[in-house]
């Protein structure tokens, strides 16, 4: 460890990414940081949106290291796939379990439904009755869409409760048309 | 992984709180313009942390309570161990034996971090001091804690220097003696 310190962090070898944590220690950060956009926001959407960034920054990471570390560096380059590794591979690393549906939209080819019954980020955030329509599981739709434009699927993630909670994936036109080639 | 540790903790595998935490200080930095200033938020932010996390570890723990600051260095000792599975070193005490340092050799929340030159006078880490003061004032020692040798400014380690204040004392409501 000592020699490597003196490398700079991209020369250093990847870690393997078996740290351990507690989760009561990553839920009382979590609470933490909707507090802290709590306090700065003028809105819930705001909220949402403020934690949604950071889940941005968490996915744009995400998604390098874990084609590197889980895929042998092969990209997915079919819609399906991609969400599959959301699913599963995405999902186990962050979260510790695969998320429990993946659903298409019967009506429009370019929605997919990621659905989650209980984030478990979100266990122990209780809402309150007047902002009820707050999802903080906001911060996973902003991992989301950050893997999925870092991977190349431009797209827009929202977060919604239905079903536990959904996140709705629309995928640009330009990502659906590629697909029919 | 998620699964159930001993005491009831459940344990998370992987990098979620690394990256998490550094999604928290890049969204502080954007907010605030003097570097003094994050380090105050990250404190803050802290000891809100802390003094939540204290019920969650007595809880765990069934710890009795510590009779001097050596104890309170074990038990801290064994908080690092039960939340972020590191083991830090106690020691450097101080003649009155009421001030010490935590040498952590490897710190997971900057597994994925560099600093920038401009930033050198960001404690990167000061969430840990805040957590660890808010802590203790919970249970009645005031403390003050600072990072004295940071990992990610060219140091092997990091350093965290805890000093006992004063023992806080419960205020007796009104009108009672």
């Amino acid at each position: 460890m000592s020699r490597d310190e003196t490398k700079s962090i991209l020369e250093r070898s990847l870690s393997k990414g078996n740290q351990e944590y507690s989760l009561s220690l990553y839920t009382l950060l979590f609470a933490e940081m909707v507090r802290y956009c709590q306090d700065r926001a003028n809105s819930l959407d705001d909220v949402a949106d403020m934690l949604a960034e950071m889940g941005k920054d968490v996915g744009w990471r995400s998604i390098d290291l874990l084609y590197h570390r889980e895929k042998k560096n092969k990209r997915d380059n079919k819609i399906l796939d991609i969400l599959l590794f959301i699913k599963k591979t995405l999902w186990t690393k962050l979260f510790g379990k695969e998320a429990d549906k993946l659903e298409q939209a019967a009506d429009d080819p370019r929605n997919y439904y990621v659905i989650e019954k209980e984030p478990i980020i979100c266990k122990y955030i209780s809402n309150p009755k007047d902002k009820s329509s707050l999802n903080c599981a906001a911060f996973a739709g902003g991992v989301i869409e950050a893997t999925l434009c870092a991977g190349g699927f431009p797209c827009k993630v929202t977060t919604h409760w239905h079903k536990g909670t959904t996140f709705m994936i629309q995928f640009d036109e330009s990502v659906v048309d590629r697909e029919k080639v | 992984m998620a699964r159930q540790g001993r005491s009831g903790e459940t344990k998370m595998e992987g990098e979620l709180l690394a990256l998490t935490y550094g999604a928290v200080v890049a969204r502080v930095l954007k907010d605030y313009e003097r570097t003094d200033e994050v380090n105050a938020q990250l404190d803050k932010m802290g000891y809100n942390i802390g003094v939540r996390i204290i019920d969650d570890f007595l809880a765990k723990n069934r710890h009795g309570r510590c009779k001097n600051m050596q104890e309170t260095a074990e038990a801290i000792q064994s908080a690092f161990k039960q939340y972020i599975n590191v083991q830090p070193q106690v020691g450097k005490w101080n003649d009155a034996q009421n001030s010490f340092s935590l040498t952590l050799d490897t710190n997971p929340l900057t597994s994925f971090v560099e600093l920038p030159a401009e930033l050198s006078r960001l404690y990167y880490c000061q969430l840990f001091c805040g957590i660890i003061r808010g802590a203790l004032e919970m249970v009645q020692l005031e403390t003050k804690v600072q990072i004295v040798a940071d990992n990610l400014k060219g140091s092997n380690v990091t350093e965290i220097r805890i000093s006992f204040v004063k023992k806080l004392v419960d205020a007796l409501p009104v009108g009672e003696d």
